[in-house]
Formats: structure tokens, sequence, C-alpha cells
């Protein structure tokens, strides 16, 4: 028998009839999508004002009498893990996996679509347990993000009953959800592409996603057992984790618990989890820059290669978090070398972005300004962990605004400004309309400047020693009056920021009804998803037959050719020549 | 943390032999042009994507597994661990999932050769014994229980509960699938479209023996 794409044959593709099966309880890949977006879209508004409320009570002290010490913790720990988890995962996997791998891929859907739908539905639920945690006596855990035992159910600590069960519940439904849709997107990738697509001539936005969620898969699990052994801790009173301690006076009921070995679990996914989000942005920012640069991505090989190499090494290095948390020095000399080796093929991926753009014909349109960006705030943050990732700049540098500020710039800042670019350069897609330059051009350069103007200064404070997590700096003789006057500066850019993401929502809204009809490919890409027949693609994507590749994705400015793109399905012998 | 960096490692290397099989090292940019189709390193096997699905969910087991045994090594360090006197029963229960784990087996060579009442067979063996080794497990948890060793009374204890029950929730999960497959044979089904599930719970009750074994192994050394 010859093999027939997955996706080419007959299978029951049902097309649904009722609104509800089309919209809700959908298995087209696009509509799965769309849903995961706007949750996590959603989510993060929520984190996102969950950070003004910090700021706030950082930049005028002693002002807002609604925000006490135990509620900036939650808001803290709330803000943290949804951004983290909530949005950034699901986001760039399942809103941007979704939506990219089968049209790039050429497939007409995920390879179990049923699957992915419930995928989509057990994030939500896992949303909604998180969400209800605001809802319950007590309020949120208050533990931060990381959720380090013993203090994470130990008294004293905001959200100790309800809230931390929620928070661990909702952790293991998400991974739950992940694990659904991550099979979905590794397996289609693997088996549902269309003829001729090799994976070398996939995408690099596929390479980056379909890495990420490997690392996603075989991370997660790490989160899942920690999660498990500290709810069993919390509610049977097994010591996993939790030493005996005198709490508030009186002696738990635990003995000999290690909350190291939560740490080394909990980082074991914590420092995977970073590049779970960063190789998705690495990936997608190529195309957007390649495409916007109309030059073929510099040195493509090797953007694959330090895809997976980054990949494989972000494995070895995870107890760059725990120097300060005491360590055999070889360890830390071990861990210290591996974090900089990482950074040799992160260093390389920098450089080809830069050469990609060295001498193209720029198209300083929205989404390039949005992959510009982010090359700037990503390179300033993957310096700084440069130095933290020695023990001995780590130590003094350890738990102050200094890290604040390094892991803002790099997975705060940066993948989002890549899910920002993403959405406008793919907006036309998905809607079929074009959204407004202008709006689009503002919403850049304040949230690029703005965000500069809170984490900049963040790195200063660090080195005064400013320590991070502080509900309030009263009695720290050591740091001087300019904190503060930073700390208010850095508020009123952080409240600027906030307000500018409103730009964005008026965009999408506004030109999702009244924008100008889109091209179907009006930036002149080259991959699969710009060649559907329909835009937007319909269900199945690809009409009564799947196309064919015959070239790599990166085919622009061809000498000898009379456009400056060539489709990854156009034949050698169709593409016109210059005259 | 060694027992989780080999499984990675081993994972790691995995990937990289598939990637290094299907030219990773071509110059895409060289090679414009209609390729054959297998060339995308996809063989001809009749539906590979439920394959390779199970294959990649049973590396994430594995790594669920895997921690939880890192995990059991570094707490065992510490000075508070009891040793744990394991239950003769557990043997009686290995047994039981080896006969669970054969009646796949039967049912999947029976579904080769397309004998329906073969299939049958050992489907309902696999069940009836899986479903034993469960209440097996349930029972060695009861003795351990009544002669004092609760949960939460020491670490290993903790670790011998979560281990065995994480393992029976696998189970169970497999036993769903099971239970559909049973389902669909006696009102009629096709063979071909059971044949596939039946390969797949062959190669999930497999695996699932072996972690029990590793586990067992592990519980019985320490
Ligand atoms: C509107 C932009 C943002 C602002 C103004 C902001 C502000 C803050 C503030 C004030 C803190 C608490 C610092 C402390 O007291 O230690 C914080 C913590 C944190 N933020 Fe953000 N943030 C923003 C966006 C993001 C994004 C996009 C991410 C995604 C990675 C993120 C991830 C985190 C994490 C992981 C923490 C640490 C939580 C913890 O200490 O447990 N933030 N942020
Ligand atoms: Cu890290």
């Amino acid at each position: 028998m010859a093999y027939v794409p997955i996706a080419d044959r007959g299978q029951e593709m049902s097309h649904p009839h009722s609104w509800v099966t089309k919209y809700v309880w959908s298995q087209d890949h696009k509509v799965i999508a769309i849903q995961y977006s706007i949750t996590a879209i959603a989510v993060g508004v929520v984190a996102m004002v969950l950070s003004g409320l910090m700021r706030l009570q950082l930049g005028f002290p002693d002002t807002f009498s609604f925000i006490d010490p135990n509620q900036y913790y939650q808001f803290v720990t709330m803000h943290g893990m949804i951004m983290v988890i909530y949005l950034l995962t699901a986001l760039f996997l399942g809103g941007f996996g979704n939506y990219l791998i089968p049209l790039m891929c050429g497939a007409r859907d995920m390879v179990f679509p049923y699957m992915n739908m419930l995928s989509y539905w057990v994030y939500l639920l896992s949303v909604l347990i998180l969400m209800a945690s605001f809802f319950v006596p007590g309020g949120p855990t208050g533990a931060g993000w990381t959720l380090y035992p013993p203090q994470a159910i130990a008294q004293g600590t905001p959200g100790i009953g309800a809230g931390i069960l929620l928070m661990l519940i909702s952790l293991g439904v998400f991974i739950v959800a992940f694990t659904m849709g991550g099979l979905n997107y590794v397996t289609t990738v693997l088996q549902a592409r269309t003829h001729g697509m090799t994976l070398m001539r996939m995408p690099l936005s596929v390479w980056g996603i379909f890495t990420a969620t490997v690392l996603g898969l075989l991370a997660f699990p790490a989160l899942l057992v920690s999660a498990i052994m500290m709810t069993l801790d919390n509610l049977i009173g097994t010591s996993f984790f939790m030493p005996a301690m005198v709490s508030m006076g009186e002696l738990n009921e635990h003995e000999g618990g290690s909350p190291v070995l939560f740490q080394h679990l909990f980082w074991f996914f914590g420092h995977p989890e970073v590049y779970i989000v960063a190789l998705p942005a690495f990936g997608i920012v190529s195309d957007l820059i390649s495409t916007h640069a109309r030059k073929n991505i510099f040195g493509y090989r090797m953007m694959v290669w330090a895809i997976v190499g980054i990949g494989a090494l972000s494995f070895i290095v995870w107890a760059h978090h725990m120097y300060v948390s005491g360590m055999n020095p070889y360890f830390g000399f071990f861990f210290a070398t591996t974090t900089l080796i990482i950074a040799v093929p992160t260093a390389i991926k920098v450089y080809n972005w830069v050469l990609t753009l060295w001498r193209g014909n720029l198209q300083l349109n929205v989404p390039m300004l949005f992959a510009i960006g982010f090359i700037f705030t990503f390179t300033h943050g993957g310096l700084t962990g440069l130095f933290l990732g020695n023990v001995v700049v780590d130590l003094p540098l350890s738990d102050t605004y200094f890290v604040v500020g390094h892991f803002h710039m790099v997975m705060g800042v940066s993948p989002v400004l890549v899910l920002f670019g993403a959405i406008y350069h793919w907006f036309p897609k998905i809607t079929g309309k074009m959204f407004s330059e202008t709006l689009g051009k503002w919403h850049f350069w304040l949230t690029l400047l703005g965000t500069y103007s809170i984490y900049l200064p963040m790195h200063y404070l660090g080195f005064l020693g400013v320590p991070r997590r502080y509900f309030a700096f009263d009695g720290t003789d050591f740091i001087p009056a300019s904190a503060e006057a930073a700390n208010v500066s850095i508020t009123v850019a952080a409240l600027i920021v906030a307000a500018t993401q409103i730009l964005f929502f008026i965009n999408v809204i506004y030109s999702l009804f009244y924008g100008k009809k889109a091209d179907p490919n009006p930036w002149g890409a080259t991959t699969l998803e710009w060649q559907t027949p329909q835009n937007p693609p319909e269900h199945g994507n690809w009409g009564d037959e799947l196309p064919r590749v015959y070239r790599w994705a990166y085919d622009y400015s061809v000498p000898g050719a009379k456009q400056d793109f060539i489709p990854q399905n156009v034949p050698p012998e169709a593409v016109e020549k210059a005259e | 943390m060694e027992t989780i960096l080999l499984f990675i490692a081993a994972a790691i290397v995995t990937c990289l032999t598939y990637l290094w099989r299907n030219q990773i090292t071509e110059k895409p940019w060289l090679t414009a042009g209609a390729i054959e189709d297998d060339a995308s390193g996809v063989s001809d096997e009749i539906d590979p994507a439920a394959r390779t699905g199970l294959m990649v969910f049973l590396a994430v087991v594995t790594s669920v597994f895997a921690l939880f045994i890192s995990a059991y090594f570094l707490r065992m360090e510490l000075n508070d661990w009891r040793p744990l006197p394991e239950p003769g029963l557990l043997w009686v229960n290995t047994l039981l999932l080896f006969i669970g784990s054969f009646g796949m087996q039967a049912a999947w060579n029976a579904a080769r050769r397309e004998d329906k009442r073969g299939i049958q067979n050992g489907l309902l063996i696999a069940g009836a014994f899986t479903l034993a080794f469960i209440g097996g497990q349930l029972w060695a948890w009861q003795l351990l229980s009544d002669s004092g060793y609760f949960v939460y009374s020491n670490p290993a204890n903790a670790f011998f509960f979560v281990f065995t029950g994480l393992h029976a929730i696998h189970l169970l999960g497999g036993l769903w699938v099971w239970l559909t497959t049973t389902h669909r044979l006696w009102s009629g089904a096709h063979l071909e479209t059971v044949g596939l599930r039946v390969e797949l719970c062959k190669t999930y009750w497999h695996y699932l023996l072996i972690v029990w074994l590793v586990l067992f192994a592990l519980l019985l050394s320490t």
C-alpha cells in the first residue's frame, strides 16, 4: 500500500452543522486555537490587573488601604503563575500551536481532533478552578509562584486552606489538558505532514512549537509529581517535603521532610518551562523577521539545531535557581557551566536574526516592529541571565529586583512582544480582516518604551539590594530615598503600559467588525497557511486536494524570480522568471 | 535525580536519532523540487498516528514514574526513613498482572489471525486478572494499614502508597479503553477497527507490567 498522508484519507471529517458544534464543541483546530487564545488572554488581563495593584502598593506605599500584606503576596503569586502557565504556555502552544501546526504542515486538522477539543475544555476547567480560589475563604495562595514548602502550606502564609489546594488541583488539571494537546501537536508534526514537507522544509515556527511541546511533555510531569506530593503533605500529613518545625508556637505534625527535594522537582520543570515559552517565540519571531525582511532566514539549519540543542540542554541547568539553597560547590560549578553553555546556541540565534535583518528589504510594519523589539528585550534579558548564572554573582543578587528585572525582560516582555507580533501577523488570516497600522504602531512604541522604563530601573534597584516579594520597605536603612522615586516612576510607567493594551483590544475588536477585507496573503509570505483556497481557511483547510510542497519556507527574494517570494507549494517549473 | 536524568538522556538520544534519520542535515535551500512521498520519513503503516500517540504518551508516563523514583532515592537518604516490609501478597498480585498482560497478548495474536473468539477470550482474561490485580493491591493497602503502616507514618510508606496508587490509576485508565473495546467487539464492530485498539491495549499492558516490575523490584530492594 502506498503511503497516503493521514490528512489525505477520506477520513470522517464530520462537518458541523449547528452553531454550537461549529463554535462551542468544535473539533476544528482553528476554532480550538481561538478558544484557547481568548481564554488565555482573558486570564492574562486578570494577571495584568494584579500587577497593576502590586505596582500601586510599591509606588505609593501607605496610600491604598485596600491592599494589605497578605493580599500583596496573593497578587504576586497569582500574577506569576497565571502569566507563566495559564497565559504564555497556553497561548503559545494551545493557541498558536493549534492554529499553525496543521496549516503550516499542510494537514487538514490535528490527528486526534476529539482529544484536541477535550484539551481545551479541560484547560478551561483548570482556569476556572484557579479563578475560584479568589472567592474561597482565605483567598488564593500567597506562597509565591514557586510554591516552596514549607511556607506554602505552613501557618502564616495566606491561602493555606482552600487557596493552595485549588492551586495544586488546577495545576494538575492544566497538565492533563496540556498532555492531551501536546500528544496532538507532536503526533501531527510527526505523521500528518503533507506531500513533500520534509522535516527540514518546516517553517521555524513549527520547529519551535514542536520542540517546546516535547519539552513540556517531559517536564510538566515534574510539576505534577511535586503537586501530588505537596497535596498529600497538606491533606494527609505525609512528610515528603515538610520538615518538623515549630510554627506559630506549635510543633507541626510533620517530620524529616526535605524542602530542597521540592526545589529540585520544581525547577526540573521550571527551567524547561522557560524554554517551553521561549522556543515557540524563537520560531515565530524567525518567521516574522524573514518574511518582513524579504530575505531567507540566515542559517536555517543552525536555527533548527539550536532549537533542538537548547531543548536538550534545558534539562541540565535547573539548579541555577537553587544556588542560594546551598549545594555542593562542585554542583554549583557544574550548573554554572551548563548555564553558560546554553547561552551559545541562544546567542547563535540572536546573531542569525540580526544577520537576517542585515541588508534585508525591511518592511517596518507592525509585526516586524514587534519582532525587532523582541531582539532588543531578549538580548537584554539574556545578558543579565549570564550574570545570574554565575554562583558568585547570583548570591548577592538573588531575590532582589535585579532578578525581577531579568526574568521580566527575558520571559515576560520578550514572549509577549512576539505574541503581539504574531497576533498582528496572522490577524488577516484568522479573521480575514486588516487591522489598523496606526493603532498598532502606537501600541508597539508605548509598550516597548513603557516596559523598558519599568524594567531597566529595576536592575539598579537590585544593585541597591531592594528585595523582591516585599510589600513595603520600612526599616530598611540601606535603601536610599532615590529608590522610592524610582518606584514611583516604575509604577507610573506600569500603569501607562497597562492602559496601552486597551489600544490593542480596540484595534482587534474594531478591525474584526469594520476592518477592511484582507488579501489572502497580504505580506507575500511563503508558508502554506497563506496559500489556503479560502481566507480565512474553512474546516478541512485545503478544499479537495492537499497542497504539495516543493521547497523550504524561506524562498524570499530569490535571484531570477519575478516575485520576491516563492510559496512552498510552487513547483520549480512554475516559478515566473524575471525579465 | 539520576533516574530522571537517565530517562531524559534516553529520550534525547531517541529524538536525535529520529531527527538524524530524517535528514536533519539536509540543506533545504538547495533541494527545491518534488519529493517521493515517503521521504518525509513516514512509513506506509495502516494507522501510525495512534501508535505514535501512544508512544509519546508512554514517554510522558515514564517521566512521571522516573521522577517519583528520583524523589524516592533522594528522600531515602534522610535519616527518618524506616523501610517497609512488603506484604507477600504482592507476589501473588504480580502473577495476576502477568496473566492479565498475557491475556492482552493472546487477544492481539488472535486479532492477527482475525479470530474473533480468540480476541474475546483474551480480552476477558486480561480484564478479569487486571481487576483482580487492582483488588489485590487494595488488599495489600488494607494489610499494611492494619499492621500500623499508615500513609503518613513514614515516607517509605507514603511512597509505597503513591507508587501503587498511581500505577493502579494508570491501569484503570487502560481498563476504560478495554471496556469500550470489549463493548464494540460484542456489539459486532468490524475486526479491523478493533484490531488497532487491541494492539494499543497490548502495548499499554506490557508497559504497565514492566513499570510494576521495576517498582516492585525497587520496593523489595530498599
Ligand atoms: C504589565 C506588565 C507586568 C508588570 C507591571 C509586572 C509586575 C510584577 C511585579 C510588581 C511583581 C512582583 C515583584 C515582587 O514583589 O517580587 C511581578 C512578579 C512576577 N511576574 Fe510580573 N509583571 C508584568 C508582566 C509579567 C509577565 C508577562 C510575566 C510572564 C512571565 C510575568 C511574570 C512574573 C513572575 C514569574 C513573577 C514572580 C512571582 C513571584 O515572585 O512569585 N510578569 N511582576
Ligand atoms: Cu533557569
